[in-house]
């Protein structure tokens, strides 16, 4: 088992076209590093020195990560974490 | 009850319970029907307050142009108390949303100007703010920014939900403006300690999310994530389940946004019922399903109707 992160369409040129891609860590930030390294490029897409960038969001089991402990956020085998830009969204 | 106009009847909107959707008789689901308001949404609140707003600042004459990037709800709103005050009201809305909001915001007179589907309300957003500078004397209220949304929300709707649910531990809502979250929350807060706030998003397809880069994202103005506890992505496939299951239960026929609400409270649910604790989760149906329909998410098995869905705004 690892744990599944899916990819919005606008970062899919660093993984090959793939929609979703496998990684290990103990942490969100280990679990990117991880997909760094057979990735490269797409952390820095997401993180910058001040951690999250602000466009980007980022949900552990449809969970916000911001709110439950950003980057060292602890991630396990059988999680989903998925990857999307921030919107304005639909019927307001 | 008797009012002297219908907007004099804004708000006030029942509390129910859930008897059947709520786990045990110490944790307990409750519905805020806000397609009770005037025009049949939430947004009738942030609207009026927005506009009784301009009309203090003297932003507002009689045959004044208001303009709004709007998918639906909020210009619904707005373009009713527009039409009844004499101001003319146009709608920035992108071309994916349903045709039944098109044909209301026609009745009440207002002009809709169609923004590309691809990138949904961010490239609305961006379409308002261009034509705003291009015409200084149209007035944009911007619902994302301006903050007499949440006071709306801070000075009647909290107050209500507190009135009729004194033992609130939880309040859910949709994310989208982030108004009725960030209102509600900051009420609740200050007079409910250790309330929960939890804000649904809804997570649509793919085609939403067409920026060019995920530098050009988008975070309303009024977004203040302190006010929050949690905030959950919910899925079109969630919503339409969840939207199914509280007219099969309990009777409600809601509008899909509020299916994403119920995802996220019966999850709060679970967790309160798991750590043994009591809770009273209120949860706002914005508003109900009659807009909805010709998205065909009321019809055939919930597999058809989330791939009907795909690309559609359907909160």
């Amino acid at each position: 088992m690892a744990i599944e992160v899916r990819i919005p369409t606008i970062l899919r040129t660093y993984t090959g076209g793939a929609k979703s891609v496998e990684g290990s860590g103990d942490t969100l930030a280990d679990l990117l590093g991880d997909l760094d390294s057979r990735h490269q490029g797409l952390r820095d897409r997401l993180v910058d020195d001040a951690g999250l960038r602000r466009f980007v969001n980022v949900y552990l089991n449809d969970e916000d990560v911001r709110f439950l402990g950003g980057l060292q956020t602890p991630v396990t085998d059988g999680d989903t974490v998925t990857v999307l830009p921030a919107v304005a969204g639909g019927s307001r | 009850m008797r009012y002297d106009s219908l907007l004099d009847s804004l708000g006030g909107t029942p509390l129910v319970g859930l008897p059947r959707l709520s786990p045990t008789p110490d944790v307990r689901l409750w519905a805020k029907l806000e397609d009770r308001n005037p025009t049949g949404s939430v947004k009738d609140r942030a609207a009026f307050f927005m506009i009784e707003q301009a009309e203090k600042d003297g932003l507002l004459a009689r045959g004044a142009t208001i303009l709004e990037p709007t998918s639906g709800n909020t210009g619904i709103s707005l373009a009713m108390i527009a039409h009844l005050r004499g101001y003319r009201m146009i709608c920035v809305m992108p071309e994916n949303t349903s045709v039944e909001r098109r044909q209301i915001l026609q009745m009440y007179g207002a002009q809709i100007i169609s923004s590309p589907a691809a990138g949904g309300s961010n490239e609305a957003v961006r379409m308002a703010r261009r034509l705003a500078a291009e015409h200084p004397d149209w007035v944009m209220l911007y619902q994302y920014g301006n903050e007499a949304n949440a006071r709306a929300h801070y000075a009647t709707t909290g107050p209500e939900l507190l009135a009729d649910l004194p033992g609130i531990t939880h309040f859910v809502a949709g994310l989208g403006t982030t108004g009725t979250l960030m209102g509600v929350g900051r009420y609740l807060r200050e007079q409910v300690p250790g309330v929960a706030i939890v804000a649904a998003e809804p997570r649509y397809g793919e085609l939403v999310y067409g920026l060019r880069n995920v530098d050009e994202g988008f975070v309303p103005e009024l977004y203040d994530a302190s006010v929050l506890t949690t905030r959950f992505s919910v899925a079109a496939n969630d919503a339409l389940r969840r939207t199914r299951e509280l007219l099969d239960a309990e009777g409600i026929f809601a509008g899909i946004s509020t299916g994403a609400a119920l995802h996220a409270a019966l999850a709060m649910a679970a967790k309160a019922r798991k750590a043994g604790q009591r809770a009273d989760i209120a949860f706002i149906v914005a508003d109900a399903g009659w807009k909805y329909l010709s998205t065909g998410a009321y019809s055939g098995t919930l597999e058809e109707a989330e791939e009907r869905l795909e690309g559609q705004l359907w909160a």
